[in-house]
């Protein structure tokens, strides 16, 4: 595995910038300029490239779907968020339309969010093209069928003219597919959700999203320090704070930073990823969540560093 | 099958975190007037969480009807999600018996786990029991300004 590009980072709902918003984070960027010249372009690349993610950009607003580049001539997806419809998009600008490809897709759960992209996705309109859904559920195909039919969608799933086809996974055992080691864990979300981790070429990344871990349980808890342990990198469902998490938000389905951090030190893993943001947050929220989170680290640490990120629409993290 | 999961990784785990001990937990408490002080000291983690809660339960019990619960984290170095679970549940069963609870003189790196948490959303905290009580009876204030403090001639 060579790389991580994430399409959607956004949980439970897509959320866009608004104008106000776009507005905000230009006052802000003009306001720390004060006093500085900009002779060359050179010299406002430099500007901007020193602000922070919340002044020059944004954390995105598309729904989960993420990139595992492998290397190999195939594609690795995990979830159809709407961050897929990009994704798509790329992917067509790359090949264009007359050379098949091949994509794995593998599948947290069906809920809402994680399924939205799929009807947008244009590789799945081409024939040629084989598209290899994989998931713990047993009612996946059907679950993506149904968006694709009246009343909810005017192109019905029929329409599409790839080769589709699905793949129940059995958690706890190792497959093999698209050249890695693949593992599932079934997670506590309503319906359940399942994490994967993937292996291949001496990396391990592990994609959790959609998963509540129940502190009262030291059992459950040990189970994903296993399934995190030495992992290069941990995508992982940092929806809301502890306090909420475990109160008012309790049996939501949706974990916290905190709980993120623990976890992976205690599985030494080496990159902690915090995922699935709260569509309620702004950018600031997140930015802070994220110095939050560094800081708990930093805090707790007992060993080596773990390195923590936010991710973002069009983050990559090479592997 | 075991839920939520029971992946067991290749690799054996991590010896120093496995072969930590479970340390019990030292909580200690004080009753002026209508507050309950409760004094736990030491570290709350996984390790010993349940042991602090086990410990707390009893004293959370025994408070006067319509008392106050205080406690006083001076002694606390850290505390982890699961030790935060635990002042959750104590604040909810104080909630359900309409009485108070508040954390008093927590650590600066513990007031940091507290506030990046987002518990000082729903825990008051205050930098001294003195002002906790303050805070919640002026009753308990009073007897706690008559008991000689530690260190005083």
């Amino acid at each position: 595995m060579k790389r991580i590009r994430f399409w959607g980072t956004r949980g439970s709902l897509p959320v866009a910038l608004t104008a106000a918003g776009v507005r905000q984070k230009l006052v802000t960027a003009l306001r720390g300029a004060n006093g500085r010249t900009f002779v060359t372009d050179r010299d406002v690349a430099d500007y901007v490239n020193g602000l922070d993610l919340h002044v020059c950009g944004t954390y995105g607003g598309h729904s989960s779907c993420v990139e595992i580049e492998t290397g190999e001539p195939h594609y690795v997806l995990c979830d159809l968020g709407s961050g897929v419809r990009p994704f798509g998009e790329a992917a067509l600008a790359r090949h264009g339309a007359k050379a098949p490809q091949t994509y794995h897709i593998f599948m947290s759960h069906m809920h809402w969010d994680h399924i939205m992209g799929f009807p947008f996705f244009a590789p799945a309109y081409i024939p040629g093209n084989r598209l290899c859904i994989y998931g713990g559920h047993a009612a996946l195909e059907g679950a993506l069928r149904r968006q694709q039919s009246p009343p909810s969608f005017p192109v019905d799933f029929s329409a599409l003219r790839a080769t589709i086809e699905f793949f129940r996974l059995k958690p706890d055992t190792r497959h093999s597919i698209a050249g890695m080691t693949v593992t599932l864990i079934r997670q506590y979300h309503s319906g359940d959700s399942y994490g994967y981790r993937f292996e291949s070429g001496g990396r391990t990344v592990v994609y959790s999203t959609d998963s509540e871990h129940k502190l009262a349980d030291p059992q459950a808890s040990e189970a994903f320090v296993n399934f995190f342990r030495d992992a290069d990198v941990v995508i992982f469902d940092a929806m809301y704070s502890l306090a909420d998490a475990i109160s008012v938000k309790a049996d939501w389905g949706h974990s916290s930073n905190l709980v993120g951090v623990e976890l992976c030190q205690r599985a030494s893993a080496r990159h902690l990823c915090l995922f699935h943001h709260e569509p309620a947050s702004s950018d600031e929220t997140i930015a802070g969540v994220l110095k939050d989170t560094r800081r708990y680290e930093e805090i707790t640490r007992t060993a080596a560093p773990l390195h923590v990120s936010a991710a973002y629409d069009g983050m990559e993290i090479d592997l | 099958m075991k839920w939520p999961g029971s992946y067991n990784a290749p690799a054996g785990l991590d010896q120093k975190r496995q072969n930590a001990k479970t340390k019990r937990m030292d909580l200690s408490t004080r009753r002026f007037a209508d507050v309950v002080v409760a004094e736990p000291a030491g570290r709350i983690d996984y390790t010993n969480a349940e042991d602090f809660k086990s410990m707390l339960w009893p004293a959370l019990a025994h408070q006067p009807e319509g008392g106050a619960f205080v406690l006083d984290f001076s002694r606390v170095s850290y505390i982890s999600s699961v030790g935060l679970r635990v002042l959750m549940l104590a604040a909810k069963e104080m909630k359900a018996e309409q009485r108070k609870i508040a954390i008093a003189a927590p650590q600066p790196v513990v007031r940091e786990i507290l506030e990046i948490s987002r518990f000082n959303l729903i825990l008051a905290i205050f930098s001294s029991v003195r002002e906790a009580l303050a805070q919640l009876s002026p009753a308990a204030l009073a007897a706690y300004d008559t008991v000689p403090k530690r260190g005083a001639a």
